[in-house]
């Protein structure tokens, strides 16, 4: 069996940052693995612009932004393996990975980056009733077929889910020939960033229709067409209200889910809210030496904060690998019903936070309050929350101070 | 005259209002949150514009990602579209060449290695 310092499992923002970082923290003994045939993750296909205004104000295609990393990567002469799949991670930090070069190869590692991103929620997690005729794609899968591979998946397109993915592919349909008929989002509010709906769907006269789902689909070999109906306050389809969209495509743009089997067979629990691990500062899970970052840890909205995880992670790895982590504090972060998670969701040592959180509803001229028993600590004023874009707010060591726990709050106006 | 806008050019989508004159002449914007929402309102009330992001046929029959470098007109996005795919690019392509030296008064560069 190999002995390593460092390895991570992924290839994309997350992994190469985090190996960049570590690398640059001093660590030399660092892999990553990666199952895809190149490194960059889910940003090959994002060939759409945005990307990389926090990080290096400028705005970059997806592919683009993984470039710079990767030229890092291969600069720095990290190591990686590409077409390698990890099985499995045992709780004592043994990887066991396949590939076609390498056969099936067990890696001891002293610490363990796990960057293996999100996926998308498929079709089965819906109960949408009706046939299981071709022609319904999650908004990624057509994202690859259309950028990646040259394929149209169709002509008359319906989209269930207003996440940024999905905005994304309404304007790439309608650029590339097809008519995007509409957008339904069950909520009565879009998951997406204001900017994509502007960009996305008004510039085209794509409607939105919010509290809006998909209750059947037509057709039995191609996809024919597809009802929607308006929702009520509970997300039940109102009787009556149902419409008939002749279609031949659904896209499905309904959420993403950390992919973390890997991070259960290694004994860690997820939280019931992020599906993902629980971190500390360090982005340290439960276990000493694993670490998790970006999309596998928390579903993120800007691959800039991936990055800027990912660094974290890395440089705590190489620390932990190098003499280890400074713990000398346990302050545990609780929420409120309004603020549905926080990352970290705990403080083991003392210093400066950032703690970055999403909210479950839209809040307008709220409150941020970050409180320390009835000590205040922070009380920011908010225009705008919304759950489809992440917060952040910084705390210093001074102001932390004995506390033991912090509990965050949204106070409406 | 007002109309309401969401900015475009940071994921922060500020809601904007903009004052225009009876001729549609911008007079002023509020709302942003910084110079560059001013900037894109004023110009998106004369001269809209928009970056292109697409993919291109390659020698081999493949695809490759490309993009304006520049904003081009809103209103030539479709033009630009047919014109990005009546071209093939020769392989091999890397991050940053330039496909197009004129494009819609930009240029269309590779954003993606290829070949």
């Amino acid at each position: 069996m190999e002995n390593r310092k460092i390895v991570i499992i992924g290839g994309g923002p997350a992994g190469m940052s985090a190996a960049i970082a570590a690398y640059e923290s001093g660590e030399r003994d660092i892999l990553i693995l990666e199952r895809d045939a190149a490194l960059g993750g889910i940003l090959q296909q994002c060939i759409h612009n945005g990307f990389g205004l926090h990080r290096f104000g400028e705005e970059l295609s997806g592919p683009e932004y993984a470039w710079r990393y990767e030229k890092k990567v291969r600069e720095l002469e990290i190591e990686f393996k590409l077409n390698t799949m990890v099985l499995d991670i045992t709780p004592d930090k043994v990887i066991t990975a396949t590939s076609a070069q390498d056969g099936l190869v067990q890696i001891k590692a002293e610490a363990i980056i796990l960057a293996m991103g999100c996926r998308e929620r498929p079709r089965g997690a819906l109960n949408i009733p009706g046939e299981r005729p071709a022609g319904i794609y999650s908004a990624g899968m057509a994202q690859k077929l259309v950028n990646m591979m040259g394929y149209m998946p169709g002509k008359n397109v319906v989209i269930l889910g207003s996440g940024d993915i999905g905005l994304i592919m309404a304007r790439r349909m309608t650029l590339e020939g097809a008519k995007v008929h509409a957008v339904c989002e069950l909520m009565p509010y879009s998951g997406g960033l204001a900017r994509n709906i502007e960009q996305c769907l008004n510039d085209f006269g794509i409607p939105l229709k919010l509290s809006h789902t998909v209750t059947k689909i037509h057709g039995k070999e191609r996809l024919e067409g597809v009802t929607i109906s308006r929702v009520d306050e509970n997300r039940r389809p109102i009787e009556g209200s149902e419409e008939y969209i002749p279609c031949d495509t659904l896209l499905l743009s309904v959420g993403l889910i950390p992919e973390n089997e890997l991070t259960k067979s290694a004994g860690l629990s997820l939280s019931g809210v992020t599906s993902g691990a629980e971190v500390d500062q360090y982005r340290q899970t439960e276990k000493a030496g694993v670490f998790s970052c970006g999309n596998v840890l928390h579903v993120h909205d800007l691959v800039d904060f991936v990055s800027e995880e990912a660094e974290i992670a890395g440089k705590s790895a190489a620390a932990f690998v190098n003499g280890g982590l400074e713990q000398n504090t346990d302050i545990k972060i609780n929420t409120d019903g309004k603020i549905r998670y926080t990352v970290p969701q705990r403080i083991t040592a003392k210093g400066d936070v950032s703690v970055y959180f999403r909210v479950g509803n839209i809040y307008r001229n709220s409150k941020i309050t970050v409180k320390d028993g009835e000590r205040v600590i922070l009380s920011k004023k908010k225009e705008k929350l919304a759950p489809g874009e992440m917060e952040c707010v910084k705390l210093t060591a001074a102001e932390i101070g004995d506390a033991t726990a912090l509990s965050f709050s949204i106070e409406e106006a | 005259m007002t109309r309401e806008l969401t900015c475009i050019i940071c994921p922060r989508g500020c809601a904007m209002k903009i004052e225009l004159d009876e001729s549609g002449k911008f007079i002023s914007v509020s709302g942003n949150l910084c110079p560059r929402g001013k900037k894109y309102a004023e110009n998106e009330c004369t001269n809209p514009m928009r970056t292109l992001t697409t993919t291109a046929k390659c020698s081999d029959g493949s695809v490759v990602a490309v993009r304006s470098e520049g904003a081009i007109p809103k209103g030539k996005l479709f033009e630009a579209m047919s014109t990005v795919n009546s071209i093939v690019v020769p392989l091999p392509v890397s991050v940053g060449d330039v496909i197009l030296d004129d494009f819609y008064g930009t240029k269309l560069i590779a954003t993606a290695n290829k070949g």
